[in-house]
């Protein structure tokens, strides 16, 4: 895989200086456990990501990958144990709720860009309304990150004109427009064509580089190899295994591990 | 039909040498026989159908033009125009329609002061004209005159005020063309507002708002629009304290915009069952609030894809302004059928003459509106293809 460095930091105007985050851990998920009616989805879910940490999450569908995630920035609720985001704790408290957001990026499977909007459009958005930012200056951070993922000739087009791999691009630029200190990936290649999927791994991949506090589901094992610092490994509900990428996929420890493996690594 | 193609490959691997060109497609017969022969006869059933079609237009057409048009009478100042005196036979009486045509536009509102109505049909027509025309100039400030500026002259200049020294006319002098667009732009306007609220309770999280909504959707729904009216009219006044009586217009105004409100409620919620999850997450996942993601990401798609329910249903509301007559308004339909009575223009013609022109009026009202949706369609529809 390439690794296309971008030197993000030269001549940077003052407003996309990256944000720091407040505390060492990023994310914290202690005992935490949800339902779907009579279904335990998540059991005991502990999980210290520090900060400037790039995890990835692998296991079989229906083991409740995307679930943990979606519950750190509240589009699911945990229903049992508590998740702190940078030091805030998650509650039904809807301004924190609202707090957390705004810090932490998303990037969904199928995009989920607005249709009825442009791609600057798209990007402006969150900014002009959720920041308050002048319409200007929040187009000036909208072009400068889709410059960033490699598009910004598309701005004005509307998404569906665009391949899935430039709209999982934009989708990308989009929550970089937040200027968020955490990214969450959702399975972010799943619904690519084979040859969309260089493309969005590269964005990330210099995403990663820049330090960027990341939490990828993914199945995409040479992106695990190449950026992860922790691979985590996730069976019915609970988190199986979690080692270094080198260590994980060398010697795996546990059989539902091993068996996961040998069943994805031909 | 002249592909040029490559030497079949007959071995099993193979590798192009040279790309295929892009050609126009086959040019098919043009010519407007081979257009009807296509399209109108082109299997024995289709013929047939044309035939039994053409013989329709042929025995419904030709009366129909009689009637309105070559037998009309035009001209006359009563009845005996348009009566068939000399044996020819007579067609529709639009010398009735003349005569009484002020009578239709304004109902009873004293002559000397129409051009007030005259003022307020002019200053509607500007404010929909900016309002439908979605290229028009500053379309903010056509708004806010449309739902602000508009609404408060209107109401001065047609009931008038003491404040101002306009004088009052009472609404029981209003009628005709004047209320029956009355009637529908008020319950029009606030019926998608109020719709709109009604769908978004309806599927809230909160259970009171939720069983508020439902409770509210049903019970109108379920109920005819007449018996709406009539508890407008009469259970209106009981509501609200001691003497306080509403206008006896207004009765019915509300009654007609609370009834619509449910029903476009419906159509809204249709339009927020078709948008996916997925827009809501992205929405959510980049800190917006409830109401900001309603309305930048949902409910502009949501609306998008229920206009011709929404236009459906301001063609209904605009066609049910008639059942205001069973409360004592006088819209268009009662001001023409309470000429029917009148002894100056009593012919065998009248009556159908009077319900042509009102048909004639609610026809183009309600094809204008379809149109007119129909064009907004297409235009969205070319802003973003999918």
């Amino acid at each position: 895989m390439s690794t296309t460095t971008m030197s993000m930091t030269a001549d940077k105007p003052a407003h996309l200086k990256p944000v720091a985050l407040k505390t060492e851990i990023a994310v914290d998920m202690i005992g935490v456990h949800k339902w779907y009616g009579e279904f335990h989805v998540l059991k005991d879910i502990n999980l210290h990501v520090k900060r400037g940490e790039r995890i990835v999450i692998c296991g079989p569908s229906g083991s409740g990958k995307s679930t943990m995630i979606r519950c750190i920035n509240r589009l699911e609720e945990h229903q049992q144990g508590r998740i702190v985001v940078d030091g805030v704790e998650l509650t039904n408290d809807l301004k924190r709720i609202d707090e957390i957001r705004r810090d932490v990026g998303m990037v969904f499977q199928h995009f989920n860009l607005f249709p009825h909007l442009t791609i600057l459009e798209n990007c402006t958005l969150a900014p002009i309304w959720v920041k308050k930012m002048p319409k200007k200056e929040a187009e000036e951070v909208a072009m400068h990150y889709l410059k960033r993922v490699k598009i910004p000739e598309q701005a004005h087009k509307y998404p569906g004109q665009l391949s899935g791999g430039q709209q999982q691009r934009v989708a990308i630029a989009r929550s970089l427009c937040m200027s968020p200190k955490i990214m969450l990936f959702d399975e972010p290649t799943s619904a690519l064509d084979p040859e969309m999927v260089k493309e969005v791994l590269d964005t990330m991949v210099s995403l990663a580089q820049e330090g960027m506090t990341m939490l990828c589901v993914t199945h995409e094992m040479g992106f695990a190899k190449q950026v992860a610092n922790r691979v985590i490994f996730m069976d019915a509900g609970q988190i199986v295994e979690m080692n270094t990428p080198s260590e994980f996929f060398a010697h795996p420890q546990h059989e539902r591990t091993k068996l996961f493996l040998s069943q994805i690594l031909h | 039909m002249a592909i040029a193609t490559e030497p079949v490959a007959h071995s099993v691997a193979y590798v192009r040498a040279a790309p295929v060109d892009t050609q126009p497609p086959p040019t098919l017969a043009r010519g407007w026989i081979a257009w009807v022969r296509e399209h109108l006869f082109s299997s024995p059933a289709n013929a047939l159908l044309t035939l039994i079609a053409l013989y329709v237009v042929y025995s419904v057409v030709p009366p129909l033009a009689k009637f309105f048009i070559f037998d009309a009478v035009w001209d006359g100042q009563d009845r005996t125009a348009c009566l068939a005196d000399g044996g020819q036979e007579v067609g529709a009486c639009w010398a009735y329609v003349k005569a009484k045509i002020f009578y239709f536009v304004y109902g009873s509102y004293p002559f000397d002061l129409r051009w007030r109505v005259n003022i307020v049909f002019l200053l509607g027509a500007v404010g929909i004209a900016w309002m439908l025309w979605l290229d028009a100039p500053r379309r903010n400030l056509g708004a806010f005159y449309f739902f602000v500026i508009f609404p408060i002259a209107s109401f001065l200049l047609l009931r008038g005020s003491d404040t101002f020294n306009i004088e009052r006319v009472d609404t029981s002098l209003w009628g005709g063309i004047l209320v029956t667009l009355l009637v529908s732009l008020v319950g029009i306007v606030f019926s998608l507002p109020f719709g709109i609220l009604l769908a978004l309770g309806r599927r809230s999280k909160l259970p009171v708002v939720r069983l508020v909504s439902v409770i509210f959707i049903e019970i109108v729904r379920g109920v005819p629009l007449i018996t709406v009216l009539f508890m407008a009219n009469t259970m209106l006044p009981l509501f609200l304290p001691g003497n306080m009586s509403p206008d006896r217009l207004l009765r019915p105004l509300v009654g007609v915009a609370l009834f619509a409100s449910a029903y476009m409620a419906e159509v809204v919620r249709g339009g927020l069952q078709a948008i996916p999850k997925g827009q809501y997450e992205g929405a959510m996942s980049l800190g917006l609030g409830y109401w900001q993601m309603m309305r930048l990401i949902i409910l502009p798609q949501a609306l998008r894809i229920v206009i011709p329910g929404i236009v459906n249903t301001f063609i209904g509301l605009f066609k049910d302004t008639t059942l205001v007559s069973i409360v004592g308004i006088f819209d268009l339909l009662k001001t023409v059928e309470a000429t029917l009575v009148d002894p100056t223009w009593a012919t065998p013609v009248t009556r159908a003459t009077g319900y042509a022109f009102a048909a004639i009026f609610y026809f183009i009202c309600c094809y204008g509106m379809s149109r007119y949706s129909l064009a907004v369609e297409r235009r969205l529809a070319a802003g973003q293809k999918r």
